[in-house]
């Protein structure tokens, strides 16, 4: 239904302004929805920089229900997009089908992998960044406990929480860490209330630094943070700014970057297919340090953490790669 | 000690997650005592916990986003009740399209006006219900175990927690010893002995869904302005049909039904526990296990424990006077 109706407007938008429909990219946004102020957004901010630096408008959707994936991204492909960038692991079946039916249509998938002569995936080595923001969290505790609240129990955000676990022993060999996953469907990135009652039920057991790698669902975990007077450590945007004061970092991860990359290169002709791989090296993830949290990261912490980030670069620490283990 | 302070903690989050469910819980108590089933309290709380995060950001008061919470479940809850009363329409199909009506218009509405994909501004200060700490927390906090569980069990929720706790005795009395709740029941069970009394089933019937709505609006501000920071799409995600469970689990009793609802927020906090801790015996068991205990429990109570569930004779029947 949202679908017909988004194709009925955009063939309307296409048959005004022929000429465009070559240039035009396409974005599809994951659950969580573009402005999940985490991952979905990062892609969001990614397009805009787009649109505002070319003055090309992209076609977009956003994912509901799972069900639309594979149709959604069909509608996009069949408008004839520059590109048509899916955001997130999620959507990688649905790539896969709907590439193979459209061979002339270049596609780029973020998060995950696809084996095709017309798709770039973009995936990042989240565990590196989740290293430098465990480094952070066992620094900044004081009880020498740290959470993890993830999103979905899914591989990639088993990543996250090995990355982050092997940072914080790094920094505190004692440190013990709490992990909890929100779900196992989707709807794990949109559930703040269940985020919020996960962070407190790790407060209670002593947890002062806590990392959410949830989407959405994040949004409670640093409100419950702020409530309880303990650190949060933001995801993939930059969410500092959320809760300036108890935001203790961000884990940055570029899907705006790669978002913003895909674009421009297809509308210049420089787009390639393949994988893409995006780690510390490759400034693909970080961690955020802005006027938000400068006060709460003391020099110590940001020499040692700037060190064990030189290492990783240079190969002297390997961080485990859950998903490469496989 | 450390164990006694983890299972205050897990009792503490019970009580947090046990709210909504109580207060739709009670609210269907209202609705079906009077024999109108109301499948709809999911659309009433979402609604309302729209209203609530709207109103709450806009004006920055919580307390008036509860009075656009209840304001807007009344006017759901009187729709329902004109479809269903006024003009005998089926009662689950009203629910149901009560439901659907929410769950799209909250999230129109909510791109329309704040233009956050679906969500309301985030909420701080005064515009979100804090917890309260209770007199005396200080005082007592020497004393061995009555110190911690008035710490942290009994203070330290926020308002509505204590309306809520306020509302369930009050929602016995009004129901078993009022004339109001004499009538209330009768009309849920005979319409016609009712009717013939000389009292108007329709208005009787008009009169709980008016409680279920209030009910239902407290709820969805609940949800979205003390639980959460912010009204998100589908947050209510199936609360209310749980409330529905919980109201045939407890056979249609205020105490038994809130018995139930409890029970039910205890599985989904021991859930949140149970993750990654290796139990004796057992070692860690897999997420996914953990997560379905909620459900597997549900499933198991409602089909071997509760034993037969007799609802109000009248109950979905439309009442039609005989000509």
């Amino acid at each position: 239904m949202k679908s017909t109706f988004l194709a009925a407007a955009l063939a309307a938008g296409l048959a005004a302004t022929p000429a465009m429909a070559q240039t035009a990219p396409a974005v599809l946004f994951d659950v969580g929805g573009k402005f999940d102020r985490s991952f979905n957004q990062a892609a969001y901010e990614g397009a805009e920089r787009f649109k505002r630096e070319t003055g090309v408008q992209y076609s977009e959707f956003e994912i509901t229900n799972t069900a639309e994936r594979e149709q959604a991204i069909r509608n996009l492909a069949r408008r004839g997009a520059s590109v048509v960038v899916a955001v997130g692991f999620s959507n990688r079946a649905a790539v896969e089908t709907v590439a193979k039916e459209f061979p002339n249509v270049r596609f780029t998938l973020i998060d995950s992998v696809v084996d095709l002569p017309n798709v770039q995936s973009v995936t990042f080595r989240e565990h590196e960044g989740s290293f430098l923001v465990g480094m952070a969290a066992a620094l900044a505790s004081r009880t020498g406990k740290v959470g993890f609240v993830g999103g979905m129990d899914v591989p990639i955000i088993r990543k996250f929480h090995r990355g982050f676990e092997e940072g914080a022993k790094h920094a505190n060999a004692q440190v013990e860490v709490f992990m909890n996953m929100t779900g196992t469907t989707p709807a794990a990135f949109r559930d703040p209330t269940r985020g919020a009652e996960l962070a407190r039920g790790q407060f209670d057991r002593g947890v002062d630094v806590v990392f959410a790698a949830a989407g959405a669902t994040g949004i409670g975990v640093y409100q419950a943070a702020k409530d309880a007077g303990r650190l949060a450590i933001g995801v993939d945007s930059n969410q500092n700014h959320l809760h300036p004061g108890t935001m203790l970092t961000s884990m940055t991860k570029r899907v705006d970057v790669a978002v913003y990359e895909a674009m421009t290169q297809a509308r210049a002709g420089t787009w390639r297919p393949g994988a893409r791989v995006l780690g510390l090296r490759e400034e693909g993830v970080g961690m955020a340090i802005d006027e938000h949290n400068r006060r709460l990261i003391t020099p110590e912490m940001e020499r040692r953490i700037a060190e064990a980030r030189q290492a990783i670069i240079e190969g002297r620490i390997v961080v485990t790669d859950v998903t490469a283990a496989r | 000690m450390e164990e006694f302070a983890q299972f205050l903690s897990l009792l503490a989050s019970t009580v947090r997650l046990s709210m909504p469910l109580i207060l739709c819980a009670l609210a269907g108590l209202f609705a079906e005592r009077a024999g109108v089933v109301d499948i709809g309290l999911e659309g009433k709380m979402l609604a309302a916990a729209f209203a609530a995060g709207s109103a709450a950001a806009v004006s920055g008061s919580a307390w008036l986003g509860l009075v656009a919470a209840v304001a807007v479940s009344v006017v759901f809850a009187l729709i329902h009740a004109f479809a269903c009363v006024t003009h005998k329409g089926n009662q689950v199909v009203s629910g149901m399209a009560l439901n659907v009506l929410a769950v799209g218009l909250t999230a129109v509405l909510a791109f329309a006006w704040f233009r956050e994909g679906g969500q309301t501004p985030a909420l701080q200060g005064a515009a979100r219900f804090a917890p309260l700490e209770l007199p005396f927390v200080q005082t007592l906090s020497g004393v061995p175990v009555l110190g911690p569980i008035y710490a942290r069990l009994i203070s330290g929720h926020n308002a509505l927690v204590y309306l809520t706790l306020a509302a369930i005795p009050l929602v016995s009395f009004v129901v078993f010893r009022t004339r109001f709740g004499l009538r209330l029941r009768a009309v849920g069970e005979n319409p016609h002995a009712v009717d013939t009394a000389g009292i108007s089933v329709a208005w009787l019937r008009y009169r709980a869904m008016l409680c279920c709505g209030v009910l239902c609006g407290v709820a969805g501000s609940y949800l979205a302005t003390a639980m959460a920071s912010a009204f998100q799409r589908e947050m209510t995600a199936g609360k209310g049909f749980l409330a529905l469970a919980a109201l045939i689990f407890g056979k249609w009793m205020p105490v038994p039904t809130v018995l139930a609802c409890l029970l039910f927020a205890f599985a989904d906090a021991l859930q949140g526990r149970l993750q990654g801790v290796a139990l004796p015996g057992i070692g860690v068991v897999p997420v996914q296990a953990i997560q379905a205990l909620p459900y597997i429990l549900t499933v198991l109570l409602l089909a071997g424990f509760v034993g037969k569930a007799v609802a109000p004779k009248a109950s979905g029947v439309p009442y039609a006077k005989e000509k």
